[in-house]
């Protein structure tokens, strides 16, 4: 009928008006700062580097091939060396600018030590352009208890895999050589 | 009770009584107005804003969101922290534009609506003025609200402007017709022009919406209101999709603010006249008259905003049909309906009248109907 559309199109509105007091189904902003929607455990946001016990014995052995394989060039490393100015298997400087960084992932797909992931950090705005967002190596080290928190199921096949590793290469370290 | 009731009208008259002991007695006329003056200037402004607020947490809710929510508890500062905003912004004249014309506009156009509110009976007793001519009043002021929205959009020098005050200006005069027409059932069943007459004649549970005749003047007065004041579905002066901001698109800041107050002011005293002429105004058992008077009138402001999150704007032609086509002859009918109910005696006159209605609704309605073209059938020339 002729009409009839006005009030059915009334009827929709108020039913959509009560139901936002009592139906969480018509009411779906999430308040943000108060409430959160869990995170995905594949989300990634901006990498850290990850140690197993103390924040000193971090994975990464400063092998530049995160650095080299980043598209924006955000990364930048410095090989740690000791008094004599023998290069060691760690970094002095490891930084990441995440005014740079893309969120890409492909620093955690390509470091063969398991030693860089992607967090799920994203709250991380700063008052400055330049400085304040450029991570040093301190800020970036998250622990492996950190890392099977956010992302359980990859930390177990990783960790799984680590085991494998260390197996594999423990006969010849168990073995007295020279 | 009798003093809830009386609160305001007592308050008046302690505040009166006070002054009177050390101010001489020639003055205390002055100071009567001046107080009813002042109570109605911080009323007017102070609605308003919270209007804004209501209407955006009701069409919040419609559109399944919370509206505002940030600023104070439910967001109930939201329309303080609008108004720092808007007093705080630059103001910008167009180069062109008539400097004096666009300044005038937003500054008078407040005025009608603030005087309007000195008729509205907001409760027993509780009415600035009883002028005998209070509804013509009333009907006279808020035509004049368009003069300013031309002048405006003159001013402005603007294209958008211009066709939004013409539209304005045409929708007006269509719309005032129905509206005058629309309340002269009530002025004839009540015999006089005071909006404190009409309330008292609606004493008891007569309210003129319970008579055949009053419910569809209650429509078309309540419709036409819509109109008057460019709400939603009838905001074509103002149409975002198609003239920018129609009238004020030149406006900015605080001149703007004026004339979304003046746009609310309206909303809320033509909810409070079409409470007063049909609802009973401040009629109604239990509560006290003023909260009566505000339970009516918000109601209608609802229904107003319910409208504005439902209703898609009209079309030009849309709405200049409704107007002459649907309106002005119901209106038209509701008089002789009206008078034919004055005329009869009691027991019958609501459903002879009531016929009547149905019988002209019925006629407006299939003379108002959607012409369907006929389908057109196609033959090749050589198949005669």
């Amino acid at each position: 009928m002729f009409g009839l559309g006005v009030l059915k199109g009334m009827w929709v509105t108020f039913k959509n008006f009560v139901l936002s007091y009592f139906s969480k189904d018509h009411l779906v902003t999430v308040q943000y700062p108060e409430e959160k929607i869990p995170e995905k455990e594949r989300f990634r946001n901006f990498p850290f580097l990850i140690y197993d016990d103390k924040p000193e014995d971090l994975r990464c052995v400063s092998c530049d091939i995160c650095a080299k394989e980043c598209p924006p060039k955000c990364i930048t490393i410095v090989r740690d060396s000791d008094a004599q100015g023998k290069p060691l298997k760690r970094p002095k400087v490891f930084d990441i600018d995440f005014s740079i960084c893309m969120n890409c992932g492909i620093c955690e797909e390509v470091c063969p030590f398991d030693a860089i992931f992607m967090d799920h950090e994203f709250e991380i705005a700063e008052f400055g352009r330049f400085e304040d967002l450029n991570y040093h190596k301190e800020d970036l080290l998250k622990s492996n208890e950190y890392f099977a928190k956010i992302r359980p199921q990859d930390v177990a096949r990783i960790d799984a895999k680590r085991r494998e590793k260390t197996k594999k290469t423990e006969p010849p370290q168990t073995t007295p050589t020279t | 009770m009798e003093t809830i009731d009386q609160a305001f009208v007592l308050g008046k008259r302690a505040a009166l009584n006070w002054m009177s002991a050390f101010l001489p007695d020639w003055t205390m006329v002055f100071v009567s107005i001046i107080i009813s003056a002042t109570a109605i200037v911080i009323f007017g402004p102070v609605t308003m804003m919270y209007l804004t607020w209501f209407e955006r947490k009701l069409v919040g809710r419609i559109q399944n969101r919370f509206g505002p929510n940030r600023v104070g508890p439910w967001g109930l500062l939201q329309p303080i922290a609008d108004g720092i905003k808007m007093l705080t912004k630059e103001d910008i004249v167009p180069e062109h534009a008539d400097k004096f014309a666009h300044f005038l506009a937003p500054v008078v156009i407040v005025i009608p609506a603030l005087l309007i509110f000195s008729v509205v009976p907001f409760g027993r007793g509780m009415v600035a003025v009883d002028l005998s001519i209070g509804i013509l009043f009333f009907l006279a002021l808020s035509s004049t609200t368009t003069i300013w929205i031309f002048v405006a959009s003159w001013g402005s020098r603007n294209k958008f402007s211009l066709l939004g005050g013409m539209r304005s200006v045409a929708q007006m005069i269509s719309y005032e017709i129905p509206m005058v027409l629309s309340v002269v059932p009530v002025l004839l069943v009540v015999g006089s022009f005071s909006t404190v007459s009409i309330v008292e004649a609606q004493s008891g549970w007569n309210w003129f919406i319970f008579t055949p005749w009053g419910i569809a003047g209650f429509l078309v007065f309540f419709l036409t209101g819509v109109a008057e004041v460019n709400r939603t579905p009838f905001d074509l002066p103002e149409g975002e999709s198609e003239i920018v901001a129609g009238f004020h698109t030149e406006y900015s800041g605080m001149k703007f603010a004026l004339f979304y107050m003046a746009e609310f002011m309206n909303a809320f005293s033509i909810s409070g006249i079409v409470a007063t002429a049909y609802l009973g105004g401040w009629q109604g058992p239990w509560l006290p008259s003023w909260a009566w008077f505000f339970i009516k009138t918000y109601a209608l402001v609802f229904v107003m905003m319910w409208f504005r999150g439902t209703f898609p704007r009209l079309r030009v032609d849309q709405l200049m049909g409704f107007a002459w086509k649907v309106l002005l002859p119901l209106t038209l009918a509701n008089i002789f309906i009206a008078a034919l109910w004055l005329n009869l005696e009691s027991p019958k006159n609501n459903l002879i009248s009531a016929l009547v209605l149905v019988a002209i609704v019925t006629i407006i309605y299939w003379a108002n109907r959607p012409e369907v073209p006929k389908k057109r059938i196609y033959r090749y020339a050589y198949e005669d």
